[in-house]
This record gives structure tokens, C-alpha cells and sequence, in this order.
């Protein structure tokens, strides 16, 4: 399992990468091997919308499970990874690259300091069973 | 390919049925309307029977073997409740006729409205819904009309209990409500901090199955009830797991203000490709206007020279129709048949008996499977399908090679809360020998996981197809019939 040290995670398994006043956003590893095989992807945002930490941003749907995937942080949606609708396997194959979802622009970064480093995530998913 | 499709059987020009001469001039048909892109199958009758039947036979069905599905209650369907819906006056009748020609169907209707009120501790009951999450849309639709009625449309927020039916939450979002989740606590009930949280005014209700989806009975379901209640919500409760309270409990009695019955689950009317469902609501007192109707009632009472009169009432403030006609009418048929073949007596000894097999085997499969809220189950339990030391293996291996021992698979990763979820329910119909064989077979795969894990990993074996490739049937959908050289040209 995969925990890449320059990231910031959600306990709900969402994935932060910041630059500047940006943020990526996606699901970790843990995430897409708890679901397994993914087959949907939807956007339930638009580019320039708003949302506030916690809020949906996407829908994801496995062999296994559906699952939301919401924004640890507030911002504006800046851009939407569109090939990820027809080829919903990246998050799978490549949850940290090609697997991302949506673009933010950040409105308050102190909510950051909420979001667990890679050490402490990958202790909360190995109580979940993670390994 | 083991059956062929019915269009590679036709033959061109090969009837299924010759016609008399007719004896009055042939019409033709508009000539703009006539196709010639269906291409129909050509078949004689005697090849659509062993097309159909061969393909039966390729299939497993609780006729053929034990099913023991999770939260779908898949129990022996008696065939006279077959004999009963049968019946010319039932099977031969119209919901247009004139009500005084239907007294007969209507009084079956009324019969099975009294029946569920009284194992459900109801004051009133529709028949109309469809299906189990027609019921849910139907009850949480009353809920709002109650609301908006006594002036308080802020009330729009749900609560969805995590170990809750996913059409729990589908429900309420269609009906325009919100969705909150409550977490389970570690015994797996409603964590009643969390729900105490939620309890302000805009507060419309909450669903509840109970037994919950572990097959655990919540422990302090009164409470639950007497906090939202004090609160101003109502309680919805999903009556799909209503196999363990027959007779014994009744949801009304504990504070649900209204719940929907699966007569295709509980009450032994054909389940999933075998019929279609039917979801009844029952309401407590403050709900009876609000019914989806109209509903059977009695309109004269008996009298010494005459039978009662029957007819149908719309409810002074129901939220509707929901369903045309009288709902599914075989389908009452089947379930009134069931409950008086078994009579009140019989009611309370079908959850003793569905809650009995499950605890059975809890004990056989505890050593073998981890149980987590491992406590007294009710009608089914969910036990993980993963093994110490071989994490390859999940759920869906140890359900596949179960088929190759000759049983259906038990629900698989649901509910959510549990990892590698296998949700086992026997139902009350299986005999000790088929719960034994059942317990055999899964501690040989529990063994198999450990010594021979490709045999899970490539099962089954010994099916007329094997593994499937389910990432491309969720891609590539096929979603409508259509002849094998079209459906081949389009791809």
C-alpha cells in the first residue's frame, strides 16, 4: 500500500496534493483496494462552483460498493479530470497521478492542519485493516 | 455456448402455430408500418418449451437448492399459494369490472389489510406499493405530507442509520428530503449520542430496520423511538428483515409510525426473477389519512341476509396513487394463502424457526469465520469472508466456490460497515440436514482458503459458466434484447 509523503489525507480517504493556493484532489490506495474494481466516475460538481469542507464532490461506483468522495477542504472548483468517466479504472491503476478528480482553488488553508500526514494516515487505515 | 440464443434456433418459415382459414377478409396492414428489421425467431412450439426449460435448468432457484441471500428471505414459496392465485375468480378477473362483480378479490384484500395490521400493530394498511422501496418512497412521502400539513416544511432531514438498506437513503433523496448517516455504536445499534445530535427542528424522521442489517435486534429501540418522537420526527420502519418479528413483536407496538412489509420476502410470494414484489405500508393512527390509495374497505357490514359490502376509499388525505389498479393482486393472493396456511400460531413459529437456523449456524461457522458484533443474532447474521494470512482472498471467492458445493452465494459486501461482508440467512424452510451441509461446506472453503487458494480464487468450478467478468458487465451494458446479428454488427 502506497502513502506518498507529500500528500495530506482525510479520514474519509480523500487524498490532497497543494500547490501554492491549488489543491488536486483524489482517493488514496487504501481507498480504491477497499472498493476494488472501480466502474463509474461522476463529477457531482461543476467547474466554478463552490464547495465547503466535507461537501461532494464525486460519486464513485465498484464491483463491490458505491461510495461519495468529498472535498477535505473549501475552494472552487477549478478543473475536473474528464477522461477519469470513461476510464474509471485509473483510480485504480494510478490513484496519486492519473486517478485524480477535481481541481480546487483553496478559500482557507488553515483547514489543512485538520488533514492527517501520510505516517499518521497509514496508522488509521492499518486499524481498519490497511496494509 | 450451452444454450444458444432463441434467434440462432430459428428456422425460416417454421411456425409455432398454424391458423384456421379465417372466414372473414383479410385486412392488410398500412403498409408504412410493416417492418422487416425484427426479425423474429421462428420456432415450433415443441422448441420454445425445451429452449425455456433447458435454460431453467441452467439456473439455481430455492426450488433446486438452498439460498441462503442476506436480507432477501429467500424461503420455499408454497405451491398452494400457486393453486390459490389461480383460481378462475382470481386469475380471470379485471380491476375495471363493476365492484359488486370483484367482492370476492376485494374481501382478500380487505382480509390481508386486517392480517398485516395486526402482526404489524397498525391502524391502517395500503396495498398499492410495488416492491420494498416503493413502500419506503410511499412511507417517506407520507412523512412529508404530515409535516407540510401541520405547517412545519423546514422538517426535511432524514437519518439513515449506516447499517441501513442503501435505498434507505435513495428514498429519501427522491423524495426531496436529506440524508444524514448515524454511525452503529460497537454492539452495532444506533449510536444514540450521534442521533441525539441530530434532534433539532428541522428534524422530519428517521428509518430504521429491525432487526438491522447485522440480523441484530437494537437493543434500545424505544429509546430511538421515544428521542425522535420527543423531537417531532417519525420513525419509518424497513420491513424487509420482518421474518424475525412475526408474531412475536410488533413494530407499531414499539413507536413505528409507519413501515413497509415485503410480501415477497416474509410472506413466501415469489422473490427476484420469480414475480413481482409487493411492499405494503402499515401506519400508526396519525398517518391513516395520509395512505397511498385507494385501499379495500368495508362499505356495509354484514348483515343476517347478506355478506359485507366491499369497495375501494381514497384516504382523505393520501399522497395518491402510487400503482395502477389495486396494486399487485397475485400477489396479495399468494401472501393471504401463506398467512392462513399458517394461521396466528404459525406466524410466531416462522421467526422462531428463522431465528433458530440463523444461531444455528452462527455456532457451526463462529470457529471458521470472524463474526464481528458477534452477539445473539435474529433471522440471518454477516460474517467476514477473509482469512488470517491469505489476503488475496475475499468475500466473492469463498460465495463462487460455494457454488461449486452446490449452494447460492450469501449477499456479498453488505452491509458497508462490515469488511468482506458474507450476510447469511436460511430462512425458516431449511431442515437441520441442509443447515449441516451448508456448515460442511463452508469450513471445507474456510480449509481451501488456507491449502488451496487458487481453488476459491478461479472458482466456480462446476457451473454452466464460470468466474464472469464483472468489471465489463457493470461497463458494458447490454441493456435491451435484441437480435444476435444486430447486437454483433453494432459492437
Amino acid at each position: 500500500m502506497n502513502y506518498p509523503a507529500d500528500l495530506k489525507y482525510a479520514g474519509t480517504d480523500e487524498w490532497v496534493r497543494v500547490e501554492g493556493d491549488r489543491a488536486t484532489l483524489g482517493v488514496s490506495d487504501f481507498a480504491q483496494d477497499q472498493l476494488s474494481d472501480l466502474v463509474f466516475f461522476e463529477a457531482t460538481v461543476r467547474v466554478g462552483e463552490r464547495v465547503a469542507a466535507g461537501e461532494q464532490v464525486a460519486t464513485l461506483e465498484s464491483v463491490k460498493a458505491a461510495a461519495d468522495v468529498n472535498s477535505p477542504v473549501s475552494g472552487e472548483i477549478l478543473e475536473i479530470n474528464q477522461p477519469l468517466a470513461a476510464r474509471p479504472e485509473l483510480v485504480n491503476t494510478d490513484p496519486y497521478g492519473s486517478g485524480w478528480m477535481v481541481k480546487l482553488k483553496l478559500t482557507d488553508k488553515s483547514e489543512l492542519a485538520a488533514l492527517m500526514d501520510n505516517t499518521a494516515y497509514q496508522r488509521n487505515t492499518e486499524a481498519r485493516g490497511g496494509r | 455456448m450451452l444454450e444458444p440464443l432463441i434467434y440462432e434456433l430459428s428456422t425460416p418459415g417454421r411456425p409455432g402455430h398454424r391458423f384456421p382459414d379465417p372466414d372473414v377478409p383479410l385486412a392488410d396492414l398500412p403498409e408504412g408500418m410493416i417492418r422487416q428489421d425484427l426479425m423474429l425467431p421462428e420456432l415450433s412450439e415443441l422448441e420454445v418449451v425445451r429452449h425455456f426449460v433447458r435454460l431453467s435448468q441452467l439456473n439455481h432457484a430455492i426450488d433446486t437448492g438452498f439460498y441462503p441471500l442476506g436480507s432477501c428471505s429467500m424461503k420455499y414459496n408454497p405451491k398452494v399459494n400457486e393453486d390459490a392465485a389461480r383460481l378462475p375468480g382470481f386469475a380471470h378477473s379485471h380491476p375495471l369490472q363493476d365492484p359488486s362483480t370483484q367482492q370476492g378479490s376485494l374481501a382478500v384484500m380487505y382480509s390481508l389489510q386486517d392480517w398485516l395490521k395486526e402482526v404489524g400493530g397498525f391502524a391502517g394498511i395500503s396495498l398499492q406499493p410495488a416492491a420494498g422501496a416503493h413502500g419506503e418512497l410511499s412511507g417517506i412521502l407520507m412523512i412529508r405530507a404530515y409535516h407540510r400539513d401541520r405547517g412545519q416544511p423546514q422538517r426535511n432531514k432524514i437519518l439513515v442509520p449506516d447499517s441501513a438498506h442503501g435505498t434507505n437513503p435513495a428514498t429519501t433523496t427522491m423524495s426531496g428530503l436529506r440524508v444524514v448517516e448515524l454511525p452503529s455504536d460497537a454492539r452495532g445499534n444506533v449510536d444514540l449520542e450521534a442521533l441525539r445530535a441530530e434532534c433539532d427542528e428541522t428534524l422530519a424522521g428517521l428509518m430504521l430496520t429491525n432487526p438491522n442489517t447485522l440480523g441484530l435486534f437494537e437493543e434500545r429501540v424505544q429509546e430511538v423511538v421515544r428521542l425522535v418522537h420527543d423531537n417531532g420526527g417519525l420513525v419509518y420502519g424497513d420491513g424487509a428483515n420482518m421474518n424475525a418479528l412475526l408474531g412475536v413483536v410488533r413494530p407499531g407496538d414499539l413507536g413505528f409510525d409507519v413501515l413497509h412489509f415485503n410480501l415477497h420476502k416474509t410472506f413466501s410470494t415469489p422473490h427476484g426473477g420469480g414475480g413481482p414484489g409487493a411492499g405494503p405500508v402499515g401506519v400508526r393512527d396519525l398517518l391513516v389519512d395520509y395512505l397511498p390509495g385507494p385501499v379495500a374497505a368495508e362499505l356495509e357490514p354484514e348483515s343476517e341476509a347478506l355478506p359485507p359490502l366491499y369497495g375501494l376509499v381514497m384516504p382523505t388525505k393520501s399522497i395518491g396513487r402510487v400503482k395502477a389498479f389495486h396494486g399487485h393482486f397475485g400477489m396479495h393472493v399468494r401472501a393471504y394463502a401463506f398467512i392462513r396456511s399458517h394461521g396466528k400460531p404459525g406466524m410466531r413459529a416462522i421467526a422462531e424457526h428463522a431465528v433458530l437456523n440463523a444461531n444455528y449456524l452462527l455456532a457451526g461457522l463462529r470457529q471458521s469465520y470472524r463474526v464481528p458484533f458477534d452477539r445473539r443474532c435474529m433471522h440471518e447474521f454477516v460474517a467476514e469472508g477473509r482469512f488470517e494470512g491469505v489476503p488475496e482472498i475475499h468475500a466473492l471467492d469463498v460465495s463462487k466456490r460455494l457454488m461449486d458445493y452446490g449452494f447460492h452465494p450469501p449477499t456479498n459486501y453488505f452491509p458497508l460497515i462490515v469488511r468482506e461482508a458474507l450476510m447469511i440467512e436460511p430462512t425458516e424452510t431449511e431442515s437441520k440436514p441442509t443447515l449441516d451441509a451448508f456448515i460442511e461446506a463452508m469450513k471445507a472453503i474456510a480449509e481451501e482458503a488456507h491449502s488451496e487458494p487458487e481453488l476459491l480464487k478461479g472458482a466456480p468450478h462446476g457451473t454452466p459458466f464460470g468466474r464472469l467478468d464483472e468489471v465489463q458487465a457493470a461497463k458494458q451494458l447490454v441493456l435491451c434484447c435484441r437480435p444476435a446479428e444486430l447486437e454483433r454488427a453494432a459492437l
